[in-house]
């Protein structure tokens, strides 16, 4: 698909897009440098010194995981082809459950700064440490490709810039403002400002919905008949009921959506930027409620762009899907709406891509720089100044991978970040914290079988070649039919975790029993650094 | 702390250290902290996943029934999808109701006595 060529529609006024714009990363940078005065440590770095409460953690959290392909792709979705649009709302919101429940105050307890600090506590550290960096650096290069590629497609709407090489300088441009807000503000600017786009964003969102709703004297139902009407369809089926391998598809994306949320690494980083698991706790029930109210409220404007804008009309449009929510924005409330809801859009990649930098760079410095390098005695100062680095090194892949992968399907990309994240991360994080056989070679395993079969299952799969719609679609390799790799990967993985346990002669007592105590009531957690 | 040759199925006597975390470990009130716990959030996990996924495959094989309206233009597939909503909110509520009065005055008991003792 190649959304850039098509026909474009001038919409709004560029200037005051880019005003209202630059408006938020002034105000943003201010909390940026005010936090970055107190940036010294790797704990500044990577956590902001878990320091911040469950309710500002939960709204960062929000602002963390609502991502552009949550807000343009779901309202563009459902816009198209209606209710299988709300099906990806339903998994993204039920999969914090596991979260909740399994994950975030057992992580928090167990863990300092990254995923591999729960899994390295008591495995072989470096070839535990390695297997988790990698496993989060691939999530988030694939998350991060999507953010980027969104960015493309919105600046061809926002600022009517068709040119590939202008799209490609202003992602490059989105690129080097999130490198120096991550360099300057470490983990507490970057959650001021995910705080503040979280707010902006449901707030806009929910400004929209009633206004949308007022347009149908409050009838949700005659919004949802006049949506149908144009062609959003009110029962499932439009684009996963075609036949019995698109079903399964649907099964395939649905469990990955489920079960990759909680292995999301720039999630679950979130979880240590508070002082106690009780405070973990909740984070996620602020995020709970405000990621489900934002669900329930694209379920209007999806309908409502359906409905007032018209499939046809977004579907032509530059961006496609991914205009639904900013041509609504401009039918309902002309420029200055759509200046507001660009805004909110353009900072919601920046916000969930700074995450994402830092989440990269920490795993990096953290467990491979500081700990399999240097096994744990790095020079001074020097894990912080190797995270810099490779923030700086993350954003310029970045920024390169988004002008490469410009125009490719978001909704894929993001889908493929979950399919690895639920298949390598979730299976080793579960099976650490409630299995106490489990063991290095089970957690090895686990993740290195998952990424592959994930991986090598994608390569292989209609998403990439065979058909018009894939990544290459004049030549054909694929031999799996599903486009997601969930049903096989996710399966295999705890499969291959159990008996890679179960035939390694090693047996972790004494670690696992402090690991258990550790991560039911906090002992050695609270207040203070983690010693192990 | 080096524990580059993991631990053998002929064990070596625990550390102090250890031996006090192993005792915590066996103690009757961490055991029913456990228990507590476990009884409550997997069953709970289960049930969530069971009901997300019974909606999941009606969604995809019963799109007949899920299209049956139900008031206006609100069908079943929708009425289904919002009750996902409802039942993630509720099971949100109930978690912390239980973990505020059942799960934090155990844990914390258990953790104070630890630092009395000098464990941490």
């Amino acid at each position: 698909m190649n959304t850039l060529l098509a026909q474009t529609e001038q919409v709004g006024n560029t200037g005051l897009n880019l005003a209202i714009f630059g408006a938020f990363v002034a105000v943003t940078m201010v909390f940026v440098l005010r936090a970055g005065k107190k940036n010294k440590s790797a704990s500044d770095m990577y956590t902001a010194g878990a320091a911040f409460t469950g309710r500002q953690n939960g709204i960062a959290i929000s602002g963390d995981y609502l991502s552009a392909a949550s807000f343009l792709g779901i309202a563009g979705a459902i816009a198209l082809t209606g209710y299988d649009g709300f099906l990806y709302s339903v998994g993204f919101l039920v999969a914090w459950v596991i979260a909740l429940l399994l994950v975030a105050e057992l992580l928090r307890n167990t863990g300092r700064y990254t995923m591999a600090d729960v899994l390295a506590f008591r495995m072989r550290e470096r070839p535990v440490r390695t297997a988790a960096a990698t496993s989060t650096l691939i999530v988030s290069f694939f998350y991060l490709l999507a953010q980027m590629a969104g960015a493309g497609g919105l600046v061809a709407l926002l600022m009517n810039i068709t040119d590939r090489t202008g799209q490609s300088l202003v992602i490059a441009a989105v690129g080097a403002l999130m490198i120096t807000y991550v360099l300057i503000g470490g983990m507490r600017g970057t959650t001021y400002v995910q705080i503040i786009k979280a707010i902006l964003l449901i707030g806009g969102a929910l400004l929209m919905t009633v206004w949308v709703l007022a347009k149908f004297g409050m009838n949700f139902s005659e919004l949802l008949g006049a949506g149908a009407d144009k062609g959003a369809l009110l029962e499932p089926g439009a684009k996963y009921g075609k036949s019995n391998l698109t079903k399964l598809d649907f099964i395939s994306l649905a469990l990955a959506l489920v079960l990759g949320t909680a292995g999301l690494p720039h999630i679950l980083m979130r979880f240590y930027t508070v002082p106690t698991a009780k405070e973990a706790r909740k984070s996620v029930v602020w995020a709970i409620w405000l990621i489900g109210v934002f669900y329930l409220l694209t379920l209007t404007l999806g309908y409502g762009a359906a409905a007032m804008v018209g499939p046809d009309r977004i579907a032509a449009a530059p961006g496609a899907a991914n205009s639904a929510a900013p041509l609504l924005a401009y039918e309902l409330g002309g420029t200055l709406l759509l200046g507001l809801i660009s805004a909110v859009a353009f900072a919601t990649i920046l916000a969930v891509v700074a995450g994402l930098t830092i989440t990269a760079s920490a795993s990096f410095a953290h467990d491979i720089y500081a700990s399999v390098i240097h096994k744990g005695n790095a020079p001074a100062g020097s894990e912080v100044r190797v995270a810099r680095i490779s923030a700086v090194v993350v954003g310029v892949i970045a920024i390169l991978g988004g002008i490469a992968a410009n125009g490719q399907n978001i909704a894929f990309l993001v889908a493929l970040a979950f399919a690895v994240a639920a298949s390598a991360n979730l299976p080793t994080i579960l099976y650490s914290l409630f299995w106490k056989r489990f063991n290095t070679r089970g957690c090895l395993w686990s993740i290195y079988g998952g990424l592959t079969i994930t991986v090598v299952l994608i390569a292989f799969s209609p998403a990439v070649s065979g058909n018009a719609t894939a990544m290459f679609p004049d030549s054909d390799w694929s031999w799996f039919p599903l486009a997601n790799p969930g049903l096989v990967s996710i399966p295999a993985s705890f499969l291959l975790g159990f008996i890679g346990t179960i035939t390694s002669p090693e047996h972790l007592e004494y670690k696992a029993a402090e690991m258990e105590v550790r991560s039911l009531t906090g002992a050695g957690a609270e207040g203070k650094a983690l010693e192990h | 702390m080096s524990r580059a040759d993991g631990q053998r199925s002929t064990l070596p006597p625990p550390t102090p250290n250890e031996a006090k975390y192993l005792a915590v470990l066996a103690s009757p009130e961490f055991q029913d902290l456990r228990r507590r716990y476990r009884r409550w959030v997997l069953p709970v996990t289960v049930a969530s996943l069971l009901w997300y996924f019974l909606y999941v495959i009606l969604a995809a094989y019963a799109t007949g029934f899920m299209s049956v309206r139900v008031v206006g233009n609100i069908n079943v597939g929708l009425v289904l999808g919002l009750l996902q909503f409802v039942t993630t909110f509720g099971v949100t509520w109930a978690y912390v109701r239980y973990a505020d009065r059942v799960l934090d005055p155990r844990s914390s008991r258990i953790r104070e006595e630890m630092e009395a003792e000098g464990l941490l």
